[in-house]
């Protein structure tokens, strides 16, 4: 027996005969940031859902604290935030805090306290009189956030947390995320952005189809997948004309639409090679998990996602 | 059973939260719940009762009166766990943010239960009340004996039309469930006049009904009419909103937990 907080050892779900989780196995250790990665309808939210208890595991052991999932009684060690928008339209901004702590059996007085700090914590202390409907996107998602901490959970499930948010709004839940992490709270947290995969995550898995392509810290799929530089290139009339630009280099092609991605160890020569034809725009950065999740998902552009 | 085992504070929950939102909208909420039993009482009592005079040997009034009472806890329960519990079951997300906390199906469909009874007890006052203004109560001895059974009626009525909303997908559905159900009731249970002058087999679906035996403990509660079998109306009753339960509970999980 380890300490992992959740353990998933050949889970598969079918929904009838069509089979949307494939026989999935990790771990998640105590107090890290945990990515759950895929396109559209690869199955995290099932996953998620799964690990909840609000959809039945169909094959495989899958627990939580090393009981198994499904037994509501975990839920007091959870906090949960949907992607779905369910805080309670009636109600103002406390008044929802404090009805939802009385679903784990917290008086509303003893709740009082709990609901100042979080609020605090949630930069919505002003707003605490506010009806939810008065409050924009990014208020109510930091809501739902502060919603989730009112047990005071060891584990934090997050399902696309900044879906849908502004930058600003974006950049401040992120910093809550972190803030959470350091006080040792273990974060679940499904997402399609790369760029938050990035900033929060310590592991992730990308899934894809049912199964996980991979897994690791971001900084170690980058390296272990793709090149550690990138220049992407507009203009290109055809394959042909990419092959020749990069002729004699070390150089790894691949295109999404009309742009053309060159991975290499060092880009350099290339990036004089574009900048001598002004047909061309270019960008030389280094390579992101997106060129991770780009290549491993395919770059095919998805009907049924 | 175990999926049928409830935590009473989280039945509570449930119910507290409802009541938190009823409360806010108290006011046009009441005048809505006892608004319409209160014209049927007026219009049909004084209007059609100056004509009938008598029914079962008692004053019409007071035979309408009790019958009102029993149908208006009928529909405030079916209403309620239809349209309201619906848009917290579909449209708000309610009982799926309750499903991440401790709560579980079951306790939350209990929890509705006993909040569309609650609903059942409230406008069932109020239309006591206006009942007894108007002369529609007999009894007073035994007459507040009413308010506990109405909120029986109210859960047997909720817990039908809970299993009902579990597997609607939509507000249309209700409808049939009013036209088949809801307003059969209304009509052949009792409420306006006394099932016996039914046809035999009338009669006989009518007894499997519980508005019927919602009339046939209230009415005789509110006035000289003679209480026969307390217990079977009572039992059966509880039937209702036990199977209702049972069968929403079920229907409920199995719509949430994919």
């Amino acid at each position: 027996m380890s300490d992992a907080v959740v353990r998933a050892t050949g889970v598969r779900k079918y929904f009838g005969d069509r089979e949307v989780i494939c026989g999935v196995d990790f771990d998640i250790r105590p107090g890290i940031c945990f990515g759950i990665l895929g396109p559209n309808g690869a199955g995290k939210t099932t996953l998620m859902r799964m690990l909840l208890g609000l959809s039945p595991v169909s094959e495989g052991q899958y627990s939580v604290f090393g009981q198994s999932v499904g037994d509501s009684a975990i839920h007091s060690r959870i906090g949960v935030v949907p992607q779905q928008d369910n805080l309670d339209p009636d109600f103002s901004v406390s008044l929802n805090l404090k009805v939802y702590a009385g679903y784990f059996g917290i008086s509303y007085r003893a709740a009082e306290t709990r609901i100042a700090e979080l609020l605090e914590f949630a930069a919505l202390a002003r707003r605490s009189r506010d009806q939810v409907s008065s409050l924009s996107g990014g208020m109510r998602r930091r809501l739902m956030v502060a919603r989730s901490l009112i047990n005071n959970p060891d584990l934090i499930v997050l399902d696309e947390p900044s879906t849908g948010l502004d930058p600003q709004a974006r950049h401040l839940i992120w910093q809550r995320l972190r803030s959470l992490k350091k006080q040792g709270k273990t974060l679940i947290l499904t997402t399609h952005y790369m760029e938050e995969a990035a900033e929060l995550c310590d592991e992730l898995i990308i899934l894809d189809r049912g199964s996980i392509l991979t897994r690791g810290s971001p900084q170690d799929l980058i390296a272990e997948h793709v090149e550690a530089e990138v220049v992407a290139i507009r203009g290109l009339s055809n394959e042909l004309d990419a092959i020749e630009l990069c002729e004699g280099l070390d150089i790894r092609l691949d295109h999404v639409g009309d742009t053309w991605f060159c991975y290499g160890l060092d880009a350099r020569p290339l990036v004089a090679r574009c900048a001598e034809r002004n047909d061309l725009t270019f960008i030389h950065r280094p390579a992101s998990l997106e060129d991770v999740f780009l290549k491993l998902t395919g770059r095919d552009m998805r009907e049924e996602a | 059973m175990n999926s049928l085992q409830l935590f009473p504070l989280h039945v509570l929950a449930v119910w507290r939260r409802n009541f938190l939102v009823w409360k806010k909208l108290a006011g046009a909420s009441m005048l809505g719940n006892f608004g319409d039993p209160f014209l049927y009482l007026l219009g049909l009592g004084y209007g059609l009762g100056l004509y009938i005079g008598d029914m079962n040997g008692i004053p019409y009034m007071a035979f309408l009166a009790s019958g009102i009472l029993c149908s208006s806890a009928m529909n405030t329960a079916t209403f309620e766990s239809l349209y309201s519990a619906f848009t917290r079951m579909n449209q708000q997300g309610t009982w799926e943010s309750m499903l991440a906390t401790p709560l579980r199906v079951q306790e939350i469909i209990a929890g509705e239960q006993m909040w569309a009874a609650t609903k059942s007890l409230i406008s069932g006052s109020a239309i006591f009340v206006v009942a007894g203004l108007l002369g529609g109560i007999q009894q007073w001895d035994t007459a507040l004996l009413a308010l506990p059974v109405i909120f029986l009626i109210g859960l047997a009525f909720a817990g039908p039309a809970l299993a009902f909303c579990a597997i609607s997908p939509s507000y249309d559905f209700f409808l049939y469930y009013f036209t088949l159900a809801v307003t059969p009731m209304f009509l052949f249970c009792g409420v306006f006049y006394p099932i016996d002058t039914l046809p035999a087999f009338a009669q006989m679906v009518a007894q499997v009904l519980p508005l019927t035996h919602a009339v046939a403990l209230i009415r005789p509660l509110l006035t000289e009419m003679p209480l026969t079998l307390p217990w079977l109306h009572v039992g059966v009753l509880a039937l209702y909103a036990l199977a209702g339960f049972t069968l929403a509970a079920h229907l409920a999980s199995r719509r949430l937990l994919r």
